[in-house]
Formats: C-alpha cells, structure tokens, sequence
C-alpha cells in the first residue's frame, strides 16, 4: 500500500559546474532577484529583527550573573541538556533500526507502515494531552493497569523529577521517531540495490552488509538528521509544557517551558530572553557544523 | 544489532537457513511492539473521548461501556463553556494552516528557484542564511517576537501567527528543496530558455512539476508544523476570536472540573485533517524527504 520508491525524475547526475560563475543580466537578474524578494524580506522582518530586538533585550552582563546564581535555571538548563541528549539519540538510533525491518518485503509490515506513521501526523497538543492525561493520578490508563492486572499502585508519576523527565522524553520519542524513521527508509531506498547483492554474493550476512555497506552510505543523512534534530529538540515547548507541565514544581522545565514562566507569571521578560540566550553558543556550534556538512553533501559519492 | 534486509531468491547456505525462523518470529515479535507503542496513546485518547461524562477514566474495562457518542454530538452542539467558539477555532486554525502550507511552498521554491536554478549566487549562500534562523530557537523569541508583531501593527493578528510560522518552517523547507533540485538536471532549464521561455515560465512549468514529491513533503511538513503550534497561537493571539482549537484545548485546563471527554473528542478531530493530508500524499512525501541522502 505504500510506494517509497524514490522518484527521482532523471537518474542523478552532478550539475554542471560551468556557468556558475557567469552575471546575470538586466531582465534576468530583476527575474531572479524577484524571485528571492519575499525570502529576503522573511527574513529580515522575521527572523533578523526579533533576533537582533532579543539580543538587545537580554544580552546584558548583569541578566548572566543573575541566572548563573538561579538554582531553577540550573536545574533547568541540566534538564535540557539531559532532554535533548537523550531524546535525540535514543531516537535516531531506533528510527536507524526501524527503518531497516521497515524494508522487509512483508505485506504486514507494509500495512504497520501506516500505523507506526500515526503518531508523527498527529498534532502535538492531542498527542502529549492524551500522555498527560494517561500518567496523570490514579484515573489514568497506567495505574489502572498495572493495578487491575499487576495488583500495583503505581506511583504518582510527576511527583519526581526523574520520572516526570523520563516521561517527557518517552513522549518526545513516541511523536518524532516515525519522521526520522521515513527520512531514513528514504535514504535505505536510494542505496543502489547492486551493492547490497554484491555484498550479499560475497558472503556478508546482515551485520556486514549493515555495517560495511548501508552504515557508511547512510553516515552523512544520520549526522545531518541528528544535527537538525538536536536543533529542534532544544527548542521544543510543547511537550514538557503539556506532558509534565514543568512538576513537580517546576523540578522538570527545560529552558523554554521556564523562560516562559519568567517572561509572563513572574514578569521579568528580560530574564526569559536572557535564558534563552544562553543557549546561543551550542546553538552556533550545531548550525555551523550542519552549515559545512551540507556544503560537503554536494561531492558525496 | 541485526537489520533484517529483503531476502533474495538464491538459496541461503545451510547457517543462515536456521536462522530464517529466528529472523521471522523476531520481527513479529517487533512488529507486535511497534503496533502497541504507536497505539497506546491513540486507544487512550479515544477511551476518553468516548466514556459517558463524569465517567472519563479507565476502569478495568477495554473499551468504555456502554459506548457514548455524547462527546462529539456535544462538538457540534456546542454543548459546554469550553466549546463555545469551537468552530470559530476550527476556522482560525484552518486558515493559519492552510496559509502556513500555501507561503511556505510558495516562498521557499521561489527562494530556491532563484538560487539554484537562475544562478543568483551560490547554492550555499541560502542555504546557509536558513540556517541561521535555528542560532535563536523559535521558542526562546517569543517576547520580541510579541513586541515586534506589535510595532507591525499585528496584535492580535492571524496574520501575526501565520508570519512567524511561515519564518521558522521556511528554513527546512529550503533545505529540503535545494537537495531535491539538485536531482533535476540544469540542462532542462537552459533547453526551456533556448527555446524562448522565461523564468516564470521555467519555474511553473519545469522546475514545480519535476519537484512535486518534494512540494509535498515541504507542505506537509509546514502544515503539520502550524498544526503542532501551541506557543506562537498561545501568545500572538489574545482575543477570544481569535483563539485556535490548539490554545481551546489546552484551556480545559483552566478548570479542574473539565469535561475531559469532551476535550479527547475535540482532541481527535482536531487531528484529522493532518492526519487525512498525510495518507493522501504519502506517496511523495517519503521521496521528497531524502535530505542529504546517498546518490547512487
């Protein structure tokens, strides 16, 4: 039911390299220019500004000294870390797997297909309500469970720190895998199948071919997903805010579940952007790396 | 770590026969899991959503009983304070949706087109000045972003929303094109130019069809990113008119007391429009996402 076959329009060919250095002239450069104008101006009215806007709110010395001596923001900045660590390789490591036994030629695994897809194409508030809503007191789904037919009284799951961020990492996982897990299969598809027979008539069982052939030809999106990932899971709101709701007492907050709380419940926008900003020197690193890993993308194989 | 990879017709030699069963009921055992694990969730919501009121928890039953459709009668009737605009909701963020879809595909391929295609400067230069966007999260903009839409005369504005989503979706949506662009070979553009055809023409005619699985992929993921949205919602948009069902859900929580089979009921149907999208394009959607995937 599901066709991943990649359609490439015409085979895959290096673009030529000779006109590159060529100007455009006249109506072709007011064309291409055009063309680029509502980019441009995105850009600098909605990304460059409000950043530029942000750094001058929050980027002050004394807004620094103060998050360095906050407990809160330090206990939050270690959630993050320990989110986004976890979250994204767990993830990627699962999706990389998954997508091999999604490439079996079974017809029922081709029907789970769709299935496993689900959870990526449901919207982030239903999704993480309904994980709250199945973790949260005795009523929810988990305890009843395991009380009705393991005879166990669950534990209150966001009254400890630890379990409230297993939690929201479980439920991180749960809503992103099945995209990096496509990304992946899309990536396996386009693996010549001539290799992987070469491999095969050669002798190499599943752990070689794995190993010496799909590994290193899959190296670059694996990196390339985890850069990006790792991007967009530092910057993700929605779950620990719904999931967890930052309890017991704030104990679980990541970064921007807080900043939240410090720009509007307690009033301090600055500080809230200060916090954010904090998180700008990793950020830079992330970008630059994916920033040359992409260039490189163009010479591979 | 074993990936089970397509068999082959030649015989296996006599080692890996016996280790065909192993392969096969583990992957049932697997294929039992992930069904479970993607599941759970989905069950618990519709357990929820379809209990009698007052009546919303699991107890000890697999399926609520007797089954009631109160719920979604309740969504269309408008049955409690908490769902009192719901279709005003339903409309606000449809709109925002549908145009995050429409100006992310249309401002990200022309972005592209320009670059890749006519040449205007390198191909990194884009791709790179996306990028950049990700230094400052989306979420850690927020005040500026408020007092920015504000200067723009966007207070509590769709617009406000659609702008900012359309701004941190764009960035992906670039680099997934220019990946897949790549794939077209630049020949088919300069034969279309020879030929007499302009750049508008070009990239309508030539560029736009030859990168539809990627168009696909790119929309999809723009509206699924709007639809995810809770915070930009949440903060740009104050009034009650202008409320999306993404911040109306989250709003039940306000009262302890919530008719919480009601908030499920809303809870899935919200879900379905992205959900329908995806199975109607899937076809192209996994074609379109080989970013930075291997060339044969």
């Amino acid at each position: 039911m599901t066709d991943f076959a990649v359609r490439a329009p015409i085979a895959a060919q290096p673009p030529r390299r000779s006109g590159w250095h060529r100007h455009l002239h006249g109506s072709e450069l007011v064309w291409a220019l055009a063309f680029v104008l509502p980019y441009a101006a995105v850009f600098l009215a909605l990304v460059a500004y409000p950043m530029a806007y942000g750094l001058w709110l929050g980027a002050r010395p004394e807004l620094f000294a103060e998050l360095v001596s906050d407990p809160r923001y330090l206990r939050s900045l270690a959630n993050t870390l320990i989110f986004v660590t976890v979250a994204v390789n767990v993830k990627m490591v699962a999706a990389l797997f998954l997508s091999g036994f999604f490439m079996r030629r079974r017809k029922w695994i081709k029907a789970l297909l769709p299935i496993y897809i689900l959870p990526w194409t449901l919207p982030a508030v239903p999704a993480y309500l309904s994980f709250h809503w199945m973790l949260v007191g005795p009523e929810g789904l988990l305890d009843q469970v395991l009380y009705d037919y393991f005879g166990i009284n669950g534990p209150v799951w966001f009254n400890s720190r630890g379990l409230a961020l297993t939690w929201n990492i479980v439920a991180y996982i749960w809503k992103w895998m099945p995209l990096w897990t496509l990304i992946f299969l899309a990536g396996r598809l386009s693996i010549p199948q001539d290799l992987l027979d070469a491999a095969e008539i050669d002798g190499a069982g599943l752990y070689r071919r794995f190993r010496h052939v799909i590994l290193p030809l899959l190296a670059n999106l694996y990196f390339i997903s985890t850069l990006i990932s790792t991007i967009w899971t530092f910057g993700d709101f929605t779950t620990v805010f719904i999931v967890s709701g930052g309890a017991p007492a704030m104990a679980s907050d990541v970064l921007s579940t807080l900043a939240l709380q410090y720009a509007l419940d307690l009033g301090n926008p600055p500080l809230g952007i200060a916090m954010g900003l904090t998180a700008v020197p990793l950020m830079i690193v992330v970008v630059v790396m994916l920033m040359r890993r992409l260039r490189k993308t163009e010479v591979q194989l | 770590m074993t990936v089970a990879l397509p068999s082959r017709r030649a015989p296996a030699p006599p080692r890996r026969r016996l280790r065909r069963p192993l392969v096969e009921g583990g992957s049932a055992v697997l294929g039992f899991l992930i069904a479970f694990w993607s599941l759970v969730p989905i069950y618990n919501m519709l357990l929820i959503a379809l209990a009698p009121e007052g009546n919303n928890e699991y107890a000890g039953k697999l399926w609520p009983d007797p089954i009631s459709l109160d719920s979604f009668i309740g969504l269309w009737t408008e049955a409690t304070d908490e769902l009192e605009n719901v279709w005003e909701e339903f409309g606000n963020s449809i709109v925002i949706g549908l145009s995050v879809m429409v100006l992310t595909v249309a401002i990200g391929s022309l972005a592209a087109f320009s670059v890749s295609r006519l040449r205007l400067a390198r191909e990194w230069t884009l791709s790179d000045a996306a990028l950049v966007t990700y230094i400052i999260p989306s979420s850690f903009l927020l005040v500026p972003f408020f007092r920015v839409m504000h200067e723009y005369g966007l207070s509590d504005n769709l617009l406000a929303v659609i702008l900012a989503e359309v701004a941190f979706a764009t960035p992906y949506a670039i680099l997934v094109l220019q990946h897949y662009g790549k794939l077209i070979p630049i020949e088919l553009d300069e034969a279309a130019r020879v030929d007499g055809a302009s750049a508008v023409q070009v990239y309508l005619r030539i560029y736009l069809p030859l990168i539809a699985p990627a168009l696909a992929a790119v929309g999809t993921y723009a509206l699924l990113f709007a639809w995810n949205d809770y915070l930009y919602q949440y903060l740009l948009l104050t009034s009650q008119r202008h409320t999306t069902v993404a911040v109306g859900l989250e709003q039940f929580f306000d009262d302890d007391d919530s008719p919480w089979n009601y908030m499920m009921a809303l809870a899935i149907v919200y879900s379905l429009p992205p959900i329908a999208m995806f199975y109607a394009l899937r076809r192209y959607i996994a074609a379109g996402l080989t970013l930075g995937a291997v060339k044969g």
